[in-house]
């Protein structure tokens, strides 16, 4: 027996049920997740659980800051992550920083040194200095600009206008050069793949704009347009940079929760010891360890140790399955009672995980991408601007103007219906939205999604982790209070999950001290000469009475509890309904919403929960298949389906349906299906997004029909030669202001608390529907 | 109308002087954390 396997041996004998486990006494690598820095020392991220207000952010840093080596530590308290810096000379020790935190009562994970997210933040930065410029460029533009318009009433020389318009465009053209490339590079990029964004309508008025107020300068004219070239970028580029910092805090809140979900695995080194590394760093081949109450981090063969797996995760399937040596494992299992040793594979063909891909590439390359809104709008915008600048040129030529003075209109054209209004109608309604949502603990992967909420008219839940809550509770029901007490204390020293649902059933006193494990069996502690014993029925003497509970309850399982020689006592653990599953089925239904369970459970599981729930449809034993060929049998039918689900088996139904909403517990890959993922017990934001996605859709019509309107009313007057540039101004900012407060109100309705218990529910969502 | 040969470099001076100075604050991170720089302004030390 090599090092290691003595080393994994000891783990596998004494993690398990030992206090130990969650400090085990082996020494982990942390340093994949340091990151080394020019200047010689040390650079780590954490994403922080538990950050409220000011004093835990002095606690933190004055708590950290006489850590050995530690040169600074610094919390970002908008993105919940801490950055700590080593000096140089010093070995950074992430475990001592991780410790720090846990006795000041954090929760941290290391955090992988990412490459996206510093792309993400390089590009917000690039979007702000453009904004930053333009504004500039804006205001000393305007100021220049508005001397002119008051001069050409007065009496202004000639000489002096032209003076101040070459000033400005001295500031306007190198200002718009700069801050435009955001859309210059959007609108090039579209034309390469053949499509018209609405980022080329943007880049053709902004450049004709500039040449036009150009030329007008050098003939000496009375009017140039180079404050609203530059205005009209800086009004865009807010709607670009507010949209950019929404996505932003997203994606860290979702990648602080997947850190905090462990999103890293505990490597066995062929030379001994046990490293942390980030879930990346896995190859195939890699020997992991995975300990009780740890989520099985990649697909593999069990090497050694035997244990009860909880893949409900995977296939939906509650009832726990035993794996020992040679059995395959998916990621996102949950491991029961005993460590295991497992070898990573290769995703190579047949596993669950390729059939879910597989499948999951197919339902999103079907899927009828619904033309959004702002496709739309843009789709009929271009042409007919375009159309009407052009009509406008040919006609005034018709009508015998010059050349000159027929451009000049047609110019006007372009600029007047400048796309200010439309390029942020639907950004703007779509960020404070979001915004709304983030504050009701739901997450938005995707801004288009909320018009596709907005459409639902059937909504698939899955059940387990879905309708139910991810992990197991104590069954209802009469306990000796002494035997549950005791029984508590003792499951405080297990990981395992039904003994974290008995735990947190009987809070109270803490675990007895010399509490320890019989491996994969229970766990055991000597109480004034009382030996007590929490574990399988085996290991309690209690067959007979587990299985008479069982045979009362079939979906439940059990954990049995013995004091010495006396009778033992049997507590059933199963998954409960989330506490207002019924209040927001009901609430479904009684908007007319068609509501279905799909599970890949087993029938009578499914039939319990349907049955207490009041929903007639309802199937079970769904594999991912038969999961996406119901929801596509709906969508035939003229339906559109919201998929509410969590599990990898639902990750390709999620694809496939209409929109898709997942628990923040879900698995990776669901994670990524999922429109939008919520956080919390509660089942209420599923009856959010809906509202949302109404309320939204709502905004986003009203302020494309004043876009509409507005347009209306500028196009006639540009195309007579009307415009001057104080009402180009005037116009552009009045109706870009309108269209923002209008978006506003996105957030205003949603303003009123949202209790999470039955009847109050649904009179909230009356009232917002 | 002399004095605009003066006024007006002098307005442009001083909004590129804000310019540079937000452009500054941004690359110095100071725009990173808007939640937490609203606790550390009542820091003692």
């Amino acid at each position: 027996m090599c090092c290691t396997d003595m080393a994994l041996a000891y783990v596998e004998a004494h993690a398990a049920w030992s206090e130990a486990n969650t400090k085990p006494s082996l020494d982990r690598d942390y340093s994949a997740f340091a990151a080394a820095l020019p200047d010689g020392s040390a650079r780590a991220e954490f994403a922080v659980e538990g950050v409220r207000c000011a004093a835990c952010m002095n606690a933190i840093e004055r708590g950290l800051a006489p850590l050995p080596g530690v040169a600074s530590a610094r919390l970002n308290v908008s993105d919940r992550r801490l950055a700590v810096t080593w000096s140089p000379e010093a070995e950074p020790d992430i475990p001592a920083v991780l410790a720090a935190l846990d006795a000041l009562g954090y929760t941290a994970q290391p955090f992988a040194p990412g490459g996206i997210a510093d792309a993400e933040s390089a590009e917000t930065r690039r979007l702000i200095r453009a904004l930053a410029v333009a504004g500039f460029a804006s205001m000393n533009v305007m100021l220049l600009a508005i001397s002119v318009w008051a001069g050409n009433v007065s009496d202004m020389a000639p000489e002096n206008r032209d003076l101040f318009h070459w000033i400005q465009a001295v500031i306007a053209l190198p200002a718009a050069a700069y801050a435009g490339r955001p859309f210059y590079e959007g609108a090039f990029r579209g034309l390469r793949a053949g499509r018209v964004t609405m980022d080329f309508p943007i880049t053709l008025g902004v450049v004709l704009t500039l040449v036009m107020s150009v030329v007008e300068t050098l003939s000496g004219a009375a009017h140039a347009y180079f404050d609203g070239a530059v205005m009209l970028l800086f009004f865009l580029l807010i709607g670009r940079v507010l949209d950019q910092t929404m996505r932003r805090r997203m994606r860290a809140c979702a990648e602080n929760l997947a850190a905090l979900r462990s999103a890293r695995a505990t490597l066995a080194e062929p030379e001994g010891g046990l490293r942390d590394v980030p879930l990346a760093e896995l190859a195939p081949g890699a020997r992991i360890l995975v300990r009780p109450g740890e989520r099985v981090p990649a697909d593999g063969l069990v090497e050694h140790g035997v244990s009860d797996l909880d893949q409900s995760l995977v296939t939906g399937e509650t009832a726990a399955v035993t794996v020992r040596g040679g059995d395959r494992v998916f990621a996102g299992a949950l491991n029961g009672s005993g460590a295991l040793t497992m070898r990573v594979t290769a995703t190579t063909g047949a596993t669950l995980l390729d059939e879910v891909e597989g499948l999951m590439r197919r339902a999103l390359e079907a899927r009828s991408r619904a033309l959004v809104l702002a496709d739309r709008a843009t789709r009929l915008y271009v042409p007919l601007v375009h159309a009407t600048a052009a009509l406008t040129l040919v006609g005034w030529l018709a009508a015998g103007a010059g050349w000159h003075a027929a451009l000049l209109d047609a110019v006007a054209v372009l600029i007047v219906t400048c796309p200010c209004a439309l390029g942020l109608a639907i950004p703007a309604v779509q960020v404070v939205a979001a915004g709304a949502l983030f504050r009701e603990g739901v997450l938005l992967n995707d801004g288009e999604a909320l018009e596709r909420f907005a459409a639902i008219d059937t909504v698939v839940f899955d059940k387990t982790g879905t309708l139910t809550l991810p992990e197991p509770v104590l069954a209802a029901g009469t306990f000796d209070p002494g035997a549950l007490a005791n029984a508590a204390r003792l499951a405080l020293s297990s990981r395992h999950p039904m003994a974290a649902a008995l735990a947190a059933a009987a809070g109270g006193s803490g675990p007895f001290p010399g509490a320890e494990e019989a491996a994969g069996l229970g766990v055991r502690a000597v109480v004034d000469g009382v030996e007590l014993r929490l574990g399988s029925a085996r290991f309690c003497g209690a067959e007979d009475q587990a299985a008479a509970a069982l045979a009362a309850d079939p979906e439940a399982s059990v954990i049995c509890f013995r004091a010495g020689d006396g009778p033992p006592a049997v507590f059933p653990v199963r998954q409960a309904l989330r506490p207002d599953a019924c209040a927001v089925v009901a609430e479904l239904e009684r908007t007319g919403r068609r509501v279905l369970v799909l599970s890949g459970d087993r029938a009578p599981a499914v039939a319990a929960v349907a049955g207490r729930l009041g929903i007639a449809e309802w199937e079970a034993e769904l594999t991912p298949q038969d999961k996406i060929a119901r929801i596509e049998a709906l969508r035939a039918g003229g339906r559109h389906v919201l998929m509410v689900g969590d599990g990898l088996n639902d990750a390709p139904a999620l694809a496939a349906a209409h929109a898709s909403l997942s628990p923040v517990t879900a698995s990776h890959v669901s994670q990524a299906a999922a429109d939008a993922l919520f956080l919390g017990r509660s089942l209420a934001p599923v009856l959010s997004v809906l509202a949302a996605g109404r309320r939204a859709r709502r905004l986003m019509l009203q302020n494309l029909w004043f876009s509409a309107a507005y347009n209306v009313l500028a196009v006639p007057l540009a195309a007579a030669g009307l415009v001057t540039p104080l009402i180009a101004a005037l116009a552009m900012s009045g109706s870009s202001v309108v269209v923002t407060l209008n978006a506003l109100r996105a957030r205003l309705d949603t303003a009123r608390p949202q209790p999470a218990d039955g009847p109050a529910v649904a009179a909230t969502v009356a009232g917002t529907a | 109308m002399t004095v605009l040969l003066l006024v007006i470099p002098i307005a442009l001076a001083l909004g590129t002087l804000g310019l540079a100075a937000f452009l500054w604050a941004l690359r110095t991170g100071q725009y990173d954390d808007i939640e937490g720089a609203e606790y550390r302004v009542l820091h003692d030390d």
